[in-house]
């Protein structure tokens, strides 16, 4: 089996048991209050990190590229309250054409 | 008895219009959301098309699909991967216990229902002080399963008929949807110490680590959350 269908089924059985836990098992129990805490931040920190990598890695290395330009870009976008996939374009257009004109 | 049970069969079938309707402009953005992960999926080399739907229609959560595909993309192992999707995956945990009471059926009816809770079908079915509408919520998450699945076969498909990737700035678009992610969830200073030292882990390891295990390191950043 390929590496990308280990992926997908491991992640997608383990997000299915992770969206019935609460409702089939903890029926309208909640979870400490601590534990709550820890997740709720669970979002923010991975997202940033992958914004991080994304941008900056290239294998083991951090490289400025084109990359940092789009993703200048789509700071602008967001902060203009721009929908999503606007952003993406945005940022994709920027990279584009800094390449385009040898700025990196 | 069965007069009762009908009207509340009558009104739980207005509710899932209901979800269904409101669901609908944002499935138009789902749908597009989709369409960027069959895109991007497929042409960055991580995952391939057809395991891209697959993923789209069983683990149905775009954060953790993206991070997935760009773990992969950057050539990192399975095993990354997959703990980097799950543990963004982890905040339906308390998500499913919120909506647990309001939820109708058996076992196996709860478990299925449990499946279309996803951020926006969520946020639709709310109907204040934490109270939920479970029809509504249904309603909702099975426009938007659709809009979702939908989208990113039109993208696999679609994105096949592209080219380079880096030409068309194809490697910038994964750190700008993170950015896009990321921004409502900066809404409090704990979350926003915990991205910053989220985003200084992963980058501190990148020269040391393959690549995946930087963001899967950078979830101790949360541990943040145990202050009080």
């Amino acid at each position: 089996m390929s590496e990308s269908w280990i992926v997908v089924l491991v992640v997608g059985a383990g997000t299915i048991a992770i969206k019935s836990a609460g409702p089939v098992l903890l029926g309208g129990r909640a979870l400490p209050a601590r534990v709550q805490g820890v997740v709720a931040l669970l979002a923010p920190a991975l997202l940033a990190a992958l914004v991080a990598t994304a941008a900056l890695g290239t294998g083991q290395e951090l490289v400025l590229d084109a990359r940092i330009t789009g993703l200048a870009a789509a700071a602008l976008a967001i902060a203009l309250r721009a929908p999503i996939l606007l952003v993406v374009v945005v940022a994709a257009a920027a990279a584009a054409i800094a390449r385009l004109v040898g700025v990196a | 008895m069965s007069a009762d049970r009908e009207m509340r069969t009558e009104s739980d079938r207005r509710e899932l219009r209901r979800g269904a309707v409101t669901a609908l402009p944002l499935a138009v953005a789902v749908g597009l959301f989709g369409v960027s992960f069959g895109v991007l999926a497929s042409a960055s080399g991580g995952m391939g098309g057809i395991p891209a739907v697959a993923m789209s229609m069983t683990t149905f959560a775009g954060s953790a699909q993206f991070a997935a595909a760009s773990i992969l993309g950057a050539g990192g192992q399975p095993a990354a991967a997959i703990a980097g999707a799950l543990l963004l995956n982890a905040r339906y945990l308390p998500i499913g216990i919120s909506v647990a009471r309001f939820l109708h059926g058996g076992p196996l009816a709860r478990f299925a229902q449990g499946q279309l809770v996803v951020d926006e079908s969520w946020a639709i079915a709310a109907s204040g002080g934490g109270r939920f509408h479970g029809s509504r919520l249904i309603g909702a998450g099975l426009v938007l399963w659709l809009a979702w699945v939908g989208g990113t076969l039109v993208g696999v498909v679609g994105g096949d008929a592209l080219g380079d990737p880096a030409a068309l700035g194809l490697d910038a678009a994964f750190p700008a949807l993170f950015l896009a992610l990321l921004a409502p969830q900066l809404r409090s200073r704990k979350s926003v110490v915990a991205a910053i030292g989220g985003a200084a882990i992963a980058l501190a390891l990148v020269p040391a680590t393959p690549a995946g295990v930087p963001i899967i390191a950078a979830a101790a950043a949360a541990l943040f959350g145990l202050r009080r």
